[in-house]
């Protein structure tokens, strides 16, 4: 499995030009990314540092020495024609590293062959005949890439969807990359080849582009895999080439091939000095690489005794795990924490498109809600309705709760009097109630959550509906 | 080790340049004796040294990640053989 992850820095890899994604094109580039002659390139020190801090996180060796090299090839993506990258085995900034995944509860290691980091390329567009346009605001943005080893640790969609889960998380938790598949900031492309049943002779691989989603990358590869035993079980060869995923047909097809011969003629750069990577540099490094989502995921389970599932939703992404934690820290029981977020919280959050970070109802927020729910101030159904007005404008709940007169009705009086009036309004139900089919003490409840403003408290008004429902008899 | 004229091909290709066998051939003396040159350099005794990418002993030569002034477009695009809509046109590079 390949991957590339564009770097969150603010300006590009060689030069000071801005990173940002979607200007105007050609208006982020400047000699240098532009590849004019006499110019020089300088490593951008923050890039360097994320690829180092994603090694360190990745369990790798770090090189004491790294080089940067030319890879020569003929392609107007990049307009200096060649691309300056790290080479195979020699000098990358990582190797040797690994991955752990969970999967059904079991764990396993995948290697990492090496992350070395490049810088990407431009965008080609193909609108009309005969030409093709090119911007360059892309070229020389920061891009780390990341290869697993031969031969191979991954042996299906599901485990190839888990190491890319397991890897964005990293780099979101490490702040070295947004993790967007979607807008291409985090591409994926899985070299896919099948053996015969029970043996491990690897036959010709494809390799997959264009999986946007983890979705697009289980259903390619299954797709893939399906291609290629089709064609050899009728006596056909594999072609190893690239082909392309359509999420929308759900097929592969061989991508459009680039003219040029896969001879890179890389040699190392003249123009960069080596990056020495000394001990102290690493130490404080590693000193900035936070709890990763696994251990956290563990530390959940063991400290707070949430699910398996709860533990790897909460710790699928950084600032998620980071508001969780908060509302934790805020005396929020984690369970509870747990179900606001990762249901109400997540659908307000998928509705508006909003990050976590952005969301308008904080953990003070929801700490206060919580709060007014325990204390038997304000019922379940009063605390989903609030939810939603907090979310839309950020006020405190119990400001709410105070303004409006929400406040749970504790008058047992009150209390018992609508439930004399619900029974009254609603003989029939009182009929079916005393010839046994009491389940219809549920819509009763529902009566008089309904005369009460969903002030009651659902349990105290069962409770004196049964005992009202008596009286009746 | 000389190059044959099916690596003379080879190389005229990927460094695009066009060059029919009869060119080709008479370029073929004065690179076969440059590679004589690399050949006494590859009779050295040299198992023992590491590879020298850069002959002068400096390291770490970063910028910090700050936020230039980029070029105005019309100069950037000033030099293309061809530009529209803030695009650099070059011919088809992809199979119509």
């Amino acid at each position: 499995m390949e991957v590339h992850a564009q770097l969150l820095t603010e300006s590009k890899m060689f030069c000071a030009c801005p990173t940002r994604f979607g200007d105007a094109p050609n208006t982020n580039v400047c000699p240098v990314c532009l590849g004019l002659p006499g110019t020089l390139p300088v490593p951008n020190k923050k890039a360097v540092e994320h690829v180092i801090r994603t090694a360190l996180a990745l369990n790798c060796r770090i090189a004491p020495i790294a080089l940067f090299y030319r890879k020569n090839y003929f392609y107007p993506d990049l307009p200096k024609g060649y691309q300056i990258s790290q080479y195979g085995e020699v000098h990358p900034i990582g190797t040797h590293g690994y991955l752990e995944i969970e999967l059904n509860g079991e764990r396993k290691k995948i290697r990492i062959r090496r992350v070395h980091l490049e810088e990407d390329t431009g965008k080609l567009f193909h609108y009309l005949p005969g030409e093709s346009e090119v911007d360059y605001n892309r070229a020389g943005v920061p891009l780390m890439e990341i290869v697993t080893d031969f031969p191979p640790d991954i042996h299906s969609p599901e485990e190839a969807r888990e190491y890319l889960v397991q890897l964005r998380a990293i780099l979101t938790y490490l702040k070295v990359c947004d993790g967007k598949m979607e807008e291409g900031s985090l591409r994926c492309e899985p070299n896919i080849s099948v053996a015969p049943e029970g043996s491990n002779q690897l036959g010709v691989k494809t390799e997959l582009k264009n999986l946007n989603s983890f979705r697009s990358v289980v259903r390619g590869i299954e797709f893939e895999v399906q291609r290629q035993i089709q064609i050899l079980e009728s006596g056909g060869q594999v072609v190893q080439e690239t082909r392309g995923w359509s999420e929308e047909g759900a097929y592969s097809f061989p991508m459009r091939t680039k003219e040029f011969e896969q001879d890179y003629r890389y040699f190392p750069e003249p123009d960069i000095v080596p990056i020495q990577i000394t001990e102290e540099w690493l130490e404080s490094l590693r000193k900035t690489i936070p709890e990763l989502p696994l251990a956290k995921a563990e530390r959940y389970r063991r400290e707070y005794g949430l699910s398996d599932y709860d533990a790897r939703v909460l710790t699928a992404d950084y600032d998620t795990a980071t508001y969780f934690e908060r509302c934790v820290a805020l005396g929020v029981e984690p369970k509870t924490a747990c179900n606001w977020i990762t249901v109400e919280l997540q659908a307000r959050l998928n509705e508006t498109g909003r990050a976590i970070s952005e969301s308008p109802l904080t953990p003070s927020h929801l700490a206060d809600l919580v709060e007014l729910i325990q204390s038997g101030t304000i019922s379940g159904r009063i605390a989903k309705e609030l939810f939603d007005e907090v979310f839309q404008t950020g006020r405190m709940p119990s400001e709410i709760v105070k303004e409006r007169g929400l406040v749970q009705i504790s008058d047992e009086d009150a209390l018992r009097a609508a439930a004399r009036q619900v029974l009254e309004e609603n003989p029939d139900a009182v009929q079916k109630y005393h010839a046994g089919k009491t389940s219809v003490i549920g819509f009763l409840v529902g009566q008089m959550m309904k005369a009460t403003q969903g002030r009651a408290n659902p349990q105290r008004a069962q409770q004196l509906l049964r005992e009202e429902l008596e009286k009746f008899r | 080790m000389a190059l044959t004229l099916e690596q003379m091909r080879h190389l005229a290709k990927l460094a695009r340049l066009e060059l029919d066998d009869a060119q080709l051939e008479a370029l073929m003396a004065p690179i076969n004796a440059l590679m004589a040159h690399f050949e006494k350099l590859q009779a050295l005794p040299l198992d023992d040294v590491e590879p020298t990418s850069h002959s002068i002993p400096v390291y770490n030569a970063f910028r910090e990640d700050i936020v230039g002034t980029p070029l105005p477009r019309e100069e950037a695009l000033a030099n293309a053989p061809e530009a529209r809509d803030g695009l650099f046109i070059v011919p088809r590079i992809v199979e119509e």
